[in-house]
């Protein structure tokens, strides 16, 4: 036997506790970001499908649709950062049922590791992919001539919303994950939610023209609400005189927010309960 | 070792386990007890409940009622304690498809808490061991079964963990892989590790187990050692094979005279079956009667039950029945998945 040999003992004091459910959880997340390197597809979702919604809207639809006041392109990046964020969480719903159903998390939960990290690792890598993606769609933004006018500060700010609601979505997918049963569900789930979640919506097109009814889920969609407030923060507003009467429209950033905080506050305890249902069956 | 508090000799103990799943009766008070550096068997039919019970015994698994102590603690009450003891092998091979077989045992090492440079060497060491030396740098997706197979085991000890259970270790391999997985354990058992294996081969238990306990449908039916489990059946026979049918009932009547008993006869392929007490003894007696008679032999031989008669007749029903595919499984190997 080498001289690794694992020191066999728990945790005694809280300190080397939280030491361990830290170091543990970066375990968990480095394993996801190895699978990158691997597998550069994995990042899809958050790069190479919201890519081709810039080229197909930017340069497909958009020659046919005309915003008000503005160019197409500027109005549009808003809305495919947003739904990147949203993609993002496909990703982490995929890998929790293949660590369910493939016998990994068993492994895990019989390594003397912290439980908590498991959950921790994954929805953090989740979110390090949605900054890896967010960086590459800024990139192809500047590339198709979108421009953040207003400053630094807003613009941060802008990046802040899309990240908060990328978390608010992480938890979602974990959430959901957690109950499905295999990866082609996961998939299903995806077009079932994801693609009406970001298409009803002021993502692609202003809300004002669509039929009553789908314009009141548009307008009340969380999903318009960050479109709204990064258009906001990165002005690339348009005049909308008919939605600025829709109040999450008309005060996107409090709306964004206050969505955020609400999925989380929904989700997350959810998840966190299902996991550790999970966990203990 | 493991600085055990208590346990005297004993690795394993499970006392009266109990567990349903919904309606389902999975275990119905088992008990299992496995003395240190032992091998103990848990030998059973598809659904009998294995599973459940080394998921139980490995702390995934809280039973419904029953105690369980590993290395002299509560798997319940101080399962992390347990976890530094044990490794696991699960049924399926529960290794990431998408890192290298290195990256999947230096994740386990650090999870371990071992420091990186040392879970590093202990992948090396384990990926040499195994014959995945070469293939250590590959994705796991690119590895076949037994490949996996051996991954796994290797990603379960890691830890030198004094003990080690492994779910099925040879199902799903081919012939040749199956053996080499044999040697591995045995390998291991040598080493002085306590080891629980499931499996649903009796030619496996038999090979590598000091202990066997049979389950059938949630239940323990019978333990013992191999021997023991045999002997339980009705000790050794003498088969015979006679040149020609012809001479059944000469045969019959000498056989009975060296035996003392009536052998079973058919007529058909020429064989007789007896069962003898004496062994070796009562084997020369026969020969010495068959001979005397002047009956042709074909082939004569001293027969010791196997496991799958035990089976048989412990659960009236083979142990490949209950296989929901329609799978035998008693002798079959299944195809070794290659993806
Ligand atoms: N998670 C579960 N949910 C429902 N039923 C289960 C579950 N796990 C096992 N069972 C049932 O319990 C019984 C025993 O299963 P298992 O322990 O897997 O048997 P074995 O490993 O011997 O094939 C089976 O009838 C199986 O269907
Ligand atoms: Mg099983």
């Amino acid at each position: 036997m080498g001289a690794a040999v694992a020191r066999r003992e728990s945790p005694r004091s809280p300190l080397t506790q939280l030491r361990w459910v830290v170091q543990d959880s970066w375990t968990v997340a480095r394993r996801h970001l190895l699978h990158i390197r691997y597998m550069p597809e994995k990042l899809a979702d958050v790069t190479i499908q919201p890519l081709i919604f810039v080229f197909m809207f930017a340069y497909i639809f958009g020659s046919a649709i005309v915003v008000p006041g503005g160019h197409y392109r500027d109005f549009l990046m808003p809305g495919i950062f947003t739904q990147s964020m949203a993609f993002a969480s496909m990703s982490i719903m995929v890998g929790i049922v293949n660590d369910m159903s493939k016998g990994v998390m068993d492994r895990f939960r019989s390594l003397p590791m912290s439980r908590a990290a498991v959950l921790i690792g994954h929805t953090g890598a989740n979110l390090i992919e949605s900054v890896l993606g967010l960086i590459v769609m800024t990139g192809s933004g500047l590339v198709v001539g979108w421009r953040a006018d207003l400053g630094l500060w807003p613009t941060l700010a802008g990046f802040g919303v899309l990240l908060l609601f990328g978390f608010a979505m992480t938890w979602i997918g974990a959430f959901v994950g957690l109950f499905l049963r295999s990866v082609e569900a996961a998939q299903g789930f995806g077009m079932v939610v994801m693609f009406p979640l970001t298409f009803v919506a002021n993502t692609f097109v202003p809300t004002q023209g669509m039929p009553a009814w789908l314009r009141v889920i548009a307008n009340w969609n969380p999903t318009s609400a960050v479109v709204a407030a990064c258009r906001q923060l990165f002005g690339n507003s348009i005049s909308t005189p008919q939605a600025s009467t829709v109040w999450p429209l008309a005060h996107p950033v409090i709306a964004a927010l206050i969505w955020c905080g609400v999925l989380i506050a929904v989700f997350l305890p959810l998840a966190v309960w299902r996991f550790r249902w999970a966990m203990s069956r | 070792m493991s600085g055990t508090a208590g346990g005297g000799g004993v690795a394993i103990r499970a006392r009266g386990v109990r567990k349903h799943f919904g309606r389902t009766e999975a275990l119905r008070g088992v008990d299992v007890t496995a003395e240190r550096g032992s091998v103990l068997a848990l030998l059973g039919p598809n659904g009998a409940g294995k599973t459940t019970m080394v998921r139980i015994l490995t702390t995934l698994l809280r039973p419904d009622a029953g105690q369980v102590e590993i290395a002299g603690f509560d798997a319940i009450r101080e399962a992390n304690e347990v976890r530094y003891r044990i490794g696991l092998a699960g049924q399926q091979a529960a290794v990431d498809e998408y890192l290298s077989g290195r990256a999947n045992l230096e994740m386990v090492g650090r999870l371990y808490h071992l420091p990186t440079r040392a879970a590093r060497q202990r992948a090396d060491e384990l990926l040499d061991r195994f014959g995945l030396a070469e293939a250590g740098q590959r994705l796991v997706r690119t590895y076949s079964g037994g490949m996996r197979r051996r991954l796994d085991l290797a990603a379960s000890l890691v830890a030198a963990p004094p003990i080690l259970f492994l779910d099925e270790p040879t199902t799903g391999l081919d012939p040749r892989s199956r053996v080499g997985m044999w040697e591995e354990i045995e390998a291991l058992v040598d080493g002085g590790t306590t080891l629980l294996l499931t499996t649903q081969y009796l030619e496996e238990a038999d090979r590598l187990a000091d202990q066997i306990v049979v389950i059938d449908a949630g239940k323990a039916v019978a333990t013992g050692t191999p021997d023991e489990l045999k002997r339980s059946v009705g000790g050794e026979r003498v088969d015979v094979r006679l040149r020609e049918t012809r001479q059944l009932e000469a045969a019959r009547q000498a056989i009975a005279e060296a035996t003392g008993r009536t052998p079973d006869v058919d007529a058909e392929s020429g064989h007789l079956t007896v069962p003898v007490d004496a062994g070796a003894a009562a084997l020369t007696a026969v020969v010495r009667e068959l001979d005397a008679a002047d009956v042709g032999i074909e082939d004569i031989a001293l027969r010791r039950p196997t496991l799958d008669e035990v089976f048989f007749k412990l659960t009236g029903h083979a142990a490949g029945d209950l296989s929901p595919d329609g799978e035998q499984i008693v002798r079959g190997a299944r195809r070794e998945e290659v993806s």
